[in-house]
């Protein structure tokens, strides 16, 4: 019993860690590009733009998000 | 499916998986010096195993009873998650802002950790049960992830085969250079890797993520390849305008000695 209570535990953290991880806004940006995917699915022309632009911009977002994150705990106090 | 498309799939699974079964050697190789080859070996062999039969049972059942357009949905979520998540470090790695992966630094803490005094140290050669679990979870925990990529893309183009296929050469041509360069894993160019692999899988989630939707790429497969122009640009454009900036990060020589994730 204990065993497998660990083994679901393992499998819950895996998938946390995965979806979740230090990257939160990464899944919700996910999330997003699904839902407007949805929503255009009758716009090709608009999708095939929209979703890379938005891609894109999550991507700059999350990279600058974690260069500042990163800086903040690793930046010697001056 | 067109061949470049398959082709795309086949360098994504062999990338990936690359990237993750050297960070598992890193640890098997670790393992099998401090504890016991034998265990560590049986350890991995174990771990081998059990993924491959995840990838049979799930695999399968996704291609044969999953609605296609709601499995590249599903699929092309996970794989953006994946893909996001590897391109957005490899680009803070390349351009300074975060310290590199560092195998040797792995190698070395692992083993440390493996040998305390407190340790029972067996007969190389004896079974060892440190060695063994130590074995089995590297390569399990690392070939998760390659399970997921291999599921997810083989499942959403029914190339599961191939795909596995792919993953399975990866971690032969893996173990064959760690047999002989068992000390030199630091020397493979693992971020450049991981960023293309990362540019790989951003450009498939987000092309089933859009075709899974309903939106029809112009082109059809070929825009895959487009994408990954875009995400090329969009990379290259990110690490050369970062390494411009000053790094808000000191990378020191410690920052590499504790990693801050094993499977990372």
């Amino acid at each position: 019993m204990k065993s497998v209570s660990r083994a679901v535990r393992a499998f819950g953290l895996f998938w946390w860690d995965f979806l979740v991880g230090d990257t939160p806004e990464l899944l919700i940006a996910v999330v997003l590009l699904v839902v407007l995917a949805l929503l255009l699915r009758h716009h090709h022309d608009i999708a095939i733009v929209l979703l890379p632009a938005m891609t894109v911009l999550f991507l700059l977002v999350s990279t600058f998000r974690g260069r500042q994150r990163d800086g903040n705990r690793g930046d010697p106090p001056t | 499916m067109s061949t470049s498309s398959t082709v795309v799939l086949v360098l994504a699974v062999f990338g990936a998986s690359t990237v993750e079964m050297v960070e598992a050697l890193t640890i098997v190789v670790a393992a099998g010096v401090t504890r016991s080859w034998r265990s560590s070996l049986e350890g991995a062999a174990a771990a081998a195993g059990v993924l491959a039969i995840i990838v049979l049972a799930v695999g399968v059942p996704l291609i044969h009873y999953v609605p296609i357009n709601a499995l590249r949905v599903v699929v092309g979520a996970l794989l953006l998650v994946l893909g996001l998540s590897w391109l957005r470090k490899s680009i803070l790695r390349a351009s300074g802002h975060k310290p590199l992966h560092d195998e040797d630094a792995i190698f070395a803490a692992t083993a440390a950790e493996l040998a305390t005094p407190g340790s029972s140290s067996p007969a190389p050669k004896r079974r060892d049960a440190i060695g063994f679990s130590v074995a089995f979870k590297g390569v399990f925990l690392e070939g998760m992830e390659v399970v997921l990529i291999v599921v997810s893309l083989g499942a959403s183009q029914h190339r599961l085969g191939i795909a596995a296929v792919a993953a399975g050469a990866a971690a032969l041509v893996v173990a064959a250079v760690g047999a002989l360069v068992a000390k030199q894993l630091s020397q493979v160019p693992e971020n450049t890797i991981k960023l293309a692999v990362g540019i790989m899988l951003t450009s498939f989630g987000l092309f089933w993520v859009g075709e899974g939707a309903g939106a029809h790429w112009p082109g059809s497969d070929a825009a895959i390849i487009v994408l990954i122009g875009i995400f090329f640009l969009v990379t290259a454009g990110s690490i050369a305008w970062l390494r411009t900036l000053q790094p808000s990060v000191r990378l020191e020589p410690s920052d590499a000695v504790v990693p801050e994730r094993v499977d990372e």
